[in-house]
């Protein structure tokens, strides 16, 4: 049994009875057991997964109603609540969090009969870009263990490209979806914010993050935004897609249409050079697909980094302050500690990725310097907002490459904070302008992975997916080597 | 001259959930934390849903009180830790980067003073915190989240008032006004709580926190003015500080927390957008808006012509106002609205009573219209009412029930006015010498009848007595 199948070809042979979903859900979590223990891409499995796949099957064999994933296996990122499951965040102070309801995505999920395979590794509370910040341990890269999978949703991509799974759900604060997706050589969206419902989902920056898809393919990532996209009456920030079928005709190929070539994503300093003949292939690819590339600038994006960590910094700092160990947490004994000395003692269970954005949140929107800090950056997000709207008035498309560069090593970046930082540089913008945003697995060069990035305007995501679906029927690339 | 603002806060009790789930606003009948959901305590992943009926009730209350009401509203995160707070951060307005909050610019009048209303905001209000043992040096403090999310208006006036005693009389305009428009219920326990600030002359502002009743605001107001102006005569400088009122000792006492440096990082709560209120709602929510209780004075008075106090008392009270809107008609409203001032009102005088109370407004009717045709007396019908007021029966029943019926009959009365001469002998003296003590005889024929007698018939007979 081939695991590296894609969702729309498992469902084929799932109906035509090349194999039962109990089957190929068995064959996954052998898989896991196989390979986990190295990738260590899940904090958790779910127990009764085998027996979820077991009455799928039950459902098509006497001839019920049957959802539309027909028991496919899917892992979803530790920040992602799941009624009586633990939902950790990767962190230490949420170690024992069992969530006492369910995240609008999984009931869509479960509703259409797809199988969860467990919870995935992360960097603590999403606040990351290589797993390294696990209070668990981090990922590693499929396509070469020594290597960082990317992040936060590393152990999601992570599952994927190492076949644990057929798909994942990731969420995507800075690239947090997209930067991992690339790294391992998988399709990940970061879609409109507000297409998909954040109901259950932890939030670290709630105005510009969305929970996304990653997948093998770029259909099948479409296939999920089907299932989960569209308006939630738990979540007031949804919007009405009108159930957009995002698979319809995304086929139909680019020809005719405009891209605009970022001009500070595609010449900026970091750039590798490997990344740079990438690039230049994927727009001689564009071009090739009867598009137009055309250079474009958005004079603002060099400031769009620090204007990002301004604005998660102060998000951050508020949206952890909940935990404080008196409602739900760890056992910590109170005894001889009064309320602040209690809370003192039981936030210092964060780790130091999460320490340091929590004092720069209280710093930056502070009375004295919100002027200097958190509204200038409220500024530059708003400037960046019009930038872009007016580029998207000329092309359809803007392109860049996901990252400007290759998955590195362990330990190779995590003491110098800023050039981490500087990995974000091409993502940010579709998170500051609630746009939506692809990665499409584009080269393997010496054995690891590099993604394109698409950006759309606002609700184009039929159109994204069409553009995504011409590069990746470009691109011939290797098996995963694990 | 001296200076008061207020800070009033106000449960929006009348409405069914909580601000931002489907928790129960009225919190009060649950067990303590059996009222609250993933949402009302903040669990990681919950996200806020809006009551839009709660903007819809904020915002009559700030076109009650003349208020400027925006198109679009935000909602702001104001952080801090408190045990009390799931969050760690309240959901509130803001009006720092424009107007963004339910209402702005209104005022009250307070006897022929207009009383400015600075901004009113809607927010969430926080838990309760239980120090058990409630000793200072208590170990346990208990945390009831049943509370937390409750729809909260906050009022905020000028520095308007010049004294405790207008304090007191524009909160009791602005709670009848908050009740009439049926959005709030000022009389439940913890419902309506004011804070003030203070200054006098040349001093700087001091704000009072921690008082948990109109009646102990006054007295730390009352304090409060006697304590800066003490400070003042011994040129001593008044700190700019926030002090907590002591129930105990009834003092203010400068807490030494600093509160007042505290710095709330507020900035937009995400998770709702902005609310729009176009002009169609607002015209809406004003024409289904209760009449204004200075409107519903002035039409009892206008139109009825009855008195100004008589007037205010049953405007200012919804249970008073409706038994007596239900009940009037043109020839008989005034006789009614006495009866409900002087009579109702001293049996029906809170809240409790009123909902236990079995009296409607057709026993009012029927009541003025027995005294009035002469077949009861006041007295009699004042006995009536305590019964219909139990039991809720019909008022002729009572009336017969309990023999109410007036004694008209001259014969009748005329036989029990000669057994009363017999008795009272050297009051009958006295009164033929003095006519003004005729009213001892009077008082007596009625405590024989029981109240029935026709006291204007019992007096003529009484006096052609004496005379003969």
């Amino acid at each position: 049994m081939n695991l590296n199948t894609s969702i729309l070809k498992y469902i084929e042979d799932v109906k035509s009875g090349t194999f039962t979903v109990e089957e190929f859900a068995a064959e996954t979590l052998q898989r896991i057991k196989d390979v986990d223990s190295d990738v260590h891409a899940y904090l958790s499995l779910n127990d009764s997964a085998l027996n979820d796949a077991k009455l799928i099957d039950q459902k098509i064999s006497s001839g019920d109603k049957i959802g539309q994933c027909y028991g496919f296996p899917i892992s979803i990122k530790d920040n992602i609540c799941i009624t009586g499951t633990k939902t950790t965040c990767a962190s230490k102070i949420l170690e024992n969090f069992i969530a006492p309801y369910t995240a609008t995505v999984i009931n869509r999920l479960q509703d259409e009969d797809a199988v969860i395979t467990g919870k995935t590794n992360l960097d603590e509370f999403a606040m990351g870009l290589t797993t390294e910040f696990s209070a668990f341990g981090p990922t590693k890269n499929p396509w070469n263990l020594d290597y960082v999978p990317g992040g936060s949703s590393g152990g999601s991509a992570a599952s994927v490209a190492a076949n644990e799974c057929l798909a994942s759900l990731g969420s995507d604060t800075g690239g947090s979806v997209r930067n991992p997706a690339s790294f391992c050589s998988v399709v990940g969206l970061k879609p409109t914010y507000g297409l998909i419902s954040r109901y259950g989902l932890i939030s670290y920056a709630n105005s510009i993050e969305q929970i996304g898809p990653m997948t093998k393919t770029v259909k099948d990532s479409a296939f999920l935004l089907n299932i989960i996209a569209g308006q939630d009456a738990n979540d007031d920030t949804t919007i009405n897609n009108d159930n957009v079928n995002y698979l319809e005709n995304i086929e139909d190929g680019i020809e005719g249409k405009k891209i605009g070539i970022i001009k500070e994503m595609t010449t900026s300093e970091g750039l590798s050079s490997e990344v740079s003949i990438a690039t230049k292939d994927a727009i001689g690819d564009f071009e090739s697909l009867g598009a137009s590339c055309e250079e474009v600038t958005l004079p603002t994006i060099p400031y769009t980094v620090a204007a990002y960590y301004t604005i998660t910094s102060t998000e951050a700092g508020s949206n952890l302050a909940r935990y404080d160990n008196i409602r739900y947490g760890y056992e910590l004994e109170s005894e001889g500690y009064e309320y602040n000395s209690y809370i003192s003692k039981s936030r210092a269970k964060f780790g130091p990725e999460v320490t340091r954005r929590i004092i720069l949140g209280g710093f930056v929107p502070s009375a004295g310097h919100a002027g200097k800090y958190f509204l200038k950056a409220l500024k530059v997000k708003s400037k960046l907002i019009s930038e872009i709207n007016k580029a998207f008035e000329k092309f359809d498309y803007l392109i860049s490459p996901t990252a400007p560069v290759q998955p590195f090593k362990f330990g190779e970046k995590i003491d110098d904070p800023v050039t981490l930082m500087l990995l974000d540089y091409n993502t940010v913008t579709a998170n500051l302008t609630g746009k939506p945003a692809i990665s499409v697995p584009y080269r393997v060069i010496n054995g690891l992975p590099i993604g394109m990035q698409i950006m759309a305007n606002s609700l184009n995501e039929k159109s994204l997916f069409q553009s995504a679906y011409a590069l990746e029927s470009k691109t011939n690339l290797p098996e995963v080597p694990l | 001259m001296t200076k008061i603002g207020l800070e009033i806060h106000c449960q929006l009790t009348k409405l069914e959930s909580k601000l931002f789930c489907s928790c129960k606003a009225n919190y009060r009948e649950f067990e303590a934390n059996h009222n609250i959901c993933p949402v009302c305590m903040g669990l990681p992943g919950s996200l806020p849903r809006l009551n839009q009926k709660a903007v819809e009730s904020a915002t009559s209350i700030a076109l009650a009180l003349t208020c400027d009401t925006p198109e679009k509203i935000a909602f702001f995160r104001k952080n801090y830790f408190y045990p009390d707070l799931p969050k760690n951060f309240q959901i509130t307005q803001l009006n720092v980067y424009g107007d963004m909050s339910v209402g702005g610019e209104g005022y009250v009048s307070v006897e022929d003073k207009k009383i400015k209303i600075r901004r009113i905001q809607l927010e969430e209000d926080p838990g309760r915190i239980i120090y058990e043992g409630a000793s200072e040096r208590t170990k346990i403090t208990l945390v009831d989240y049943n509370r937390a999310g409750t729809p909260l208006v906050e009022i905020v006036t000028d520095p308007d008032f010049e004294s405790p005693r207008q304090v007191r009389v524009f909160l009791n305009i602005l709670s009848d006004l908050l009740e009439n428009l049926g959005v709030a219920e000022p009389g439940l326990e913890g419902a309506m709580r004011a804070d003030g600030n203070v200054s006098i002359e040349g001093g700087n502002k001091v704000e009072i926190k921690n008082i948990g009743s109109f009646h102990d605001l006054e007295k730390a107001l009352h304090f409060e003015i006697t304590r800066q102006q003490s400070l003042f005569e011994r040129d001593i400088e008044i700190a700019q500080e926030t002090r907590h009122w002591d129930d105990r000792r009834k003092i203010t006492v400068s807490s030494r927390s600093k509160e007042e440096d505290q710095d709330y990082r507020y900035f937009l709560e995400n998770d709702i957008p902005w609310v729009t209120i176009d002009q169609s709602t607002r015209d809406r929510l004003k024409e289904n808006m209760p009449e204004s209780i200075s409107s519903k004075k002035e039409r009892y008075i206008q139109k009825f012509d009855i008195a100004p106090q008589v007037a205010d008392i049953i405007a200012s009270d919804r249970y008073y106002s409706k038994l007596f809107e239900n009940a009037y008609s043109d020839h008989n409203a005034k006789d009614i609205a006495n009866l409900i001032t002087t009579d109702v009102i001293g049996f029906i005088d809170t809240k409790e009573k009123q909902q236990n109370s079995k009296i409607t407004s057709r026993h009012l009717s029927d009541l003025v219209d027995a005294i009035n045709s002469k077949t009861i007396t006041r007295n009699s019908a004042k006995v009536a009412l305590q019964e219909i007021m139990k039991s809720g029966k019909d008022t002729k029943e009572v009336l017969d029930e309990m023999d109410l019926g007036q004694v008209s009959d001259s014969s009748e009365i005329d036989t029990i006015i000669s057994q009363i001469f017999e008795e009272e002998k050297q009051a009958v003296i006295d009164a033929k010498e003095r006519p003004e003590t005729v009213n001892f005889l009077v008082g007596k024929v009625m405590q024989k009848t029981k109240g029935k007698a026709d006291p204007v018939k019992t007096l003529e007979l009484i006096k052609s007595k004496l005379n003969q």
